[in-house]
């Protein structure tokens, strides 16, 4: 996989009379690791809706590796290389792990052969075979053939992240990936992110742990009301009084 | 096996079917309540090339699920658009619609029936009923299958991880009125004769109870739930009069009891989980 930049340009949404995302700009550099921030329903997930066609933007432009993916339809952006996860895990409860890594190769397996072919018949198939290595990877294993519904949250959460890098995407979306997480799971999630940029995966990020922004973000763009107030190292941006005043001393420590 | 046993296997085997007609779009999220339209497409087309066009028995029947097959996909487009119980209502509709025309068509009898030249016996019905259950079953093997569900888990989500929604919802409701329509064929041609009034609410009713009843997360949820709704009121049939409301409470304290119906999760076959723990 090739690392894919990200650019929008102006970016604008309203829901009805609420203005959501207001004149938004910002690049992610190909093969970064960028952080995007700020209080809660400052428009970090809307962003990531827009990114990956949930929501038409209203005006602006979303470039992807230079190309502008404004008018694609949703349908077709994983397969230019955009991935992500869900902020509240959007699994499919009622599937297995497996199952559910299944779904995220989707693009790479929807010709009419694959779709057509038994899988659950061939045990040694080899998408079922990539699934589980990914899974092996982030030491999930174990858990393949369980249904979703019953994992705990953290177990999901990742699974969730890892579904989203079966796309083999050039840039993958992760909203609050390390949200309810404990500090080994935590420290698993970092180990999995360090490898997927090792392997040429652009990342945003959104976290409310600065910590794991600091650990794994070089860039921080900070959002408060749907507009960019302050962008630079985790460093500046904790600096800048604008920030501060947005999360009213939270994060001045 | 006395006459009365095969021609109950016989109800059995087209009572699945139409079950796989009602389960293949529910399990992408659609339920469709006009399923007894589609099956009497399949049987007036059926009869209809057998007796004006001299189709033999096979060609007819593959042909009665064909053109339902032919009316679902144009439908299709137009209906789809809606959702749940809207959905839901339009193939009610539909289903009525399909009904009301054949009441008044005057080349296929209209209100007067329509008597069926070509005759199969119970065991061709019985033998399609196992090949199309195989093949059913094979689907729900394939990735196909899993499009479905995912579909009608999350259509936001599978539309984000790249899946056409529209066109496999399409193909989900088109399959299922094929099937529709295979059933509608073999009950022309085994009964030999055709009336639109038998492809009413009541059909349509009951076709989507066995799958609610036998539960729509596997492919074997319709298969259960059509046996228990053919064999219980047999059963009954000691009891005379009062067996319908003796079914109809046994329903009803079902429900209570497995409110997801009989099956609730895929069938676990233990060769099959054997398979899996071997993988690494
Ligand atoms: N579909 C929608 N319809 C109406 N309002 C919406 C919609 N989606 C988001 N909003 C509103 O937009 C604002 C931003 O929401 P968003 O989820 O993007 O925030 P966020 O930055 O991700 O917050 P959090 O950190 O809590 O996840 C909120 O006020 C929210 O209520
Ligand atoms: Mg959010």
């Amino acid at each position: 996989m090739t690392p894919l930049s990200l650019s929008v340009e102006g970016l604008t949404k309203s829901f009805g009379g609420l203005s959501v995302i207001r004149d938004l700009s910002f690049t992610v550099p190909a093969g970064s690791a960028t952080a995007l921030i700020g209080p809660n329903g400052a428009g970090k997930s809307t962003a990531f809706n827009l990114i990956t066609g949930v929501y038409r933007p209203d005006a602006g432009r979303i470039r992807l590796g230079g190309k502008d993916i404004t008018g694609t339809p949703s349908r077709r952006r994983i397969g230019l290389g955009i991935a992500r996860n869900f902020q509240n895990i959007r699994l499919m409860p009622h599937l297995s792990v497996l199952e559910n890594l299944l779904v995220g190769q989707h693009v790479r397996a929807g010709g009419l052969i694959d779709l057509l072919t038994p899988y659950r018949l061939l045990p040694k198939h080899r998408w079922r075979a990539e699934a589980l290595a990914a899974l092996a990877e982030c030491g999930l294993e174990r858990h393949a053939a369980e249904r979703v519904q019953g994992l705990p949250y953290g177990i999901r959460k990742r699974i969730d992240v890892v579904r989203a890098t079966l796309s083999r995407p050039g840039l993958l979306l992760l909203d609050e990936p390390a949200a309810g997480l404990n500090p080994t799971e935590t420290q698993a999630l970092h180990r999995h992110l360090d490898m997927l940029r090792a392997r040429g995966m652009t990342l945003l990020i959104v976290e409310h742990d600065m910590h794991f922004v600091g650990r794994t973000c070089g860039h921080v763009v900070v959002l408060n009301f749907g507009e960019k107030i302050a962008e630079g190292s985790l460093a500046e941006v904790q600096r800048d009084p604008l920030v501060r005043e947005a999360y009213l001393g939270g994060m001045a420590a | 096996m006395t006459a009365y046993q095969t021609g109950l296997l016989v109800i059995l085997a087209l009572n699945v079917l139409g079950a796989f007609a009602v389960y293949l779009p529910l399990s992408a999220g659609q339920l469709n309540l006009g399923i007894a339209g589609f099956m009497a497409v399949g049987a007036y087309a059926a009869a209809w090339l057998g007796n004006e066009q001299g189709w033999g028995a096979t060609a007819a029947i593959a042909a009665g699920g064909g053109a339902a097959a032919l009316v679902a996909c144009a439908v299709a487009v137009p209906i789809l658009r809606t959702h749940g119980i809207y959905l839901a209502l339009a193939t009610f509709a539909l289903g009525q619609v399909i009904t009301a025309v054949f009441l008044n068509l005057e080349p296929v009898g209209a209100a007067a029936g329509y008597p069926v030249t070509e005759h199969i016996g119970p065991a061709a019905v019985l033998l399609t009923t196992l090949g199309v259950a195989a093949l059913v079953l094979l689907l729900s093997c394939t990735r196909f299958a899993l499009c479905l569900t995912a579909i009608r888990s999350d259509a936001v989500v599978a539309d984000l991880m790249g899946m056409p929604v529209r066109a496999l919802k399409v193909a989900a409701f088109t399959l299922g009125a094929a099937i529709a329509g295979l059933s509608g064929g073999l009950y022309a041609l085994h009964y030999n004769y055709v009336e639109a009034q038998h492809f009413g609410v009541m059909l349509s009713t009951y076709t989507v109870l066995y799958v609610l009843l036998g539960g729509t997360r596997s492919v074997w949820g319709p298969i259960l739930g059509a046996a228990f709704f053919t064999l219980i009121p047999e059963l009954l049939r000691a009891s005379a009069g009062w067996r319908y409301a003796i079914f109809a409470l046994l329903v009803i304290l079902f429900m209570a009891w497995r409110p997801a119906g009989l099956l609730t999760g895929g069938l676990r076959l233990p060769w099959r989980r054997r398979a899996a723990e071997e993988t690494p």
